[in-house]
């Protein structure tokens, strides 16, 4: 399993860009962390999400 | 006063008005950056909600310069991973630190923020620190390549004006990069006392999103901030410290 934005998920295998096009997050306005560190769009294609990994896809909202 | 640029991380700006982009309808934002005739837009950053369709960029006019924040850090560790989220966000280097660990009066953490402005100043970002109002802290700020300082005025989204005034007219008497007055702000007059006293620029978001008419509200801090930047360049007249003193000639009475 593979925990996103707090929620597991079972995507364990797939590829940060197969598992964003199972989802209606528009990749041109996300950032990717995994683990703790920022994966680069660059590298959506070639990062496989493993078992246990934490990521955060994060976007701007409103704020002061 | 065409040439009175705001100088931040080597980025001139002509407007000292700052806004804050969270608590009012992203429909207002076009108006508001307008009315406020603002530069530069707040914005924090979130876990991304795929219901949530819209996105606020597509709100934001053209040539508006994003100024993240780190709201929702605790530390310097925290802020320092927003930071570099923020940046791959792609919308700039510009970033303002934010770090809180207390929720009842959310007040902003000077040491751990000394951190966060070093580790990424050091990373190439325009770092623009909160903080409390501190001379000492902010000379630590300035030596860790803060891009300017914003001390707060009263507890953020109080709208109670410039509490800390006396501390921050230190820190704009001692400090050699713009003192942005952030927090606190709840009426055009604060805005105008502030840039009175020398502040740079000035930083808001509740004031609008409370208000009735927030474009309307824009306006007038636009105008305010305008005034006291003048009256501040101007230089104030004196005060006396007793008695009065005659603005007509004290001759030519008509009487003998």
């Amino acid at each position: 399993m593979v925990k996103i934005n707090g929620k597991e998920l079972n995507v364990a295998g797939k590829t940060i860009s197969e598992f964003l096009t199972t989802t209606n997050f528009d990749p041109k306005r996300i950032a990717v962390e995994r683990n703790g560190d920022i994966v680069f769009k660059s590298q959506y294609g070639e990062t496989l999400l493993q078992d246990g990994d934490i990521i955060e896809v994060v976007s701007f909202v409103g704020g002061g | 006063m065409n040439n009175d640029k705001l100088i931040i991380g080597g980025h001139e700006f002509n407007s000292r008005f700052i806004l804050g982009s969270g608590k009012y309808s992203m429909k207002l934002i076009e108006a508001a950056v307008k009315d406020a005739g603002a530069e530069i837009i707040t914005l924090a950053v979130r876990r991304a909600n795929t219901k949530e369709q819209e996105s606020i960029l597509d709100y934001i006019p053209e040539g508006i310069t994003l100024l993240p924040n780190t709201s929702g850090a605790r530390n310097a560790e925290e802020a320092v991973r927003i930071a570099r989220l923020a940046r791959e966000l792609g919308c700039g280097n510009f970033v303002k630190i934010e770090i809180m660990r207390d929720s009842k009066y959310l007040l902003p953490d000077n040491q751990e923020t000394i951190k966060a402005t070093d580790i990424l100043a050091n990373e190439g970002f325009v770092v623009m620190p909160y903080m409390y109002p501190d001379l000492n802290i902010a000379r630590d700020l300035v030596n860790a390549g803060a891009a300017s300082v914003m001390p707060l005025a009263s507890p953020i989204g109080s709208n109670k004006g410039l509490a800390t005034k006396e501390f921050i007219q230190i820190l704009i008497d001692e400090i050699d990069l713009p003192i942005i007055v952030d927090a606190g702000i709840g009426r055009p007059s604060q805005a105008c006392e502030a840039m009175e006293i020398g502040a740079a620029a000035i930083m808001a978001n509740t004031a609008l999103a409370t208000a009735g008419d927030l474009p309307m509200m824009a306006s007038a801090f636009k105008n305010a901030i305008e005034a006291g930047r003048k009256a501040y360049l101007a230089g104030l007249g004196r005060v006396l410290t007793r008695g009065a003193s005659a603005s007509d000639p004290l001759t030519g009475f008509l009487r003998d």
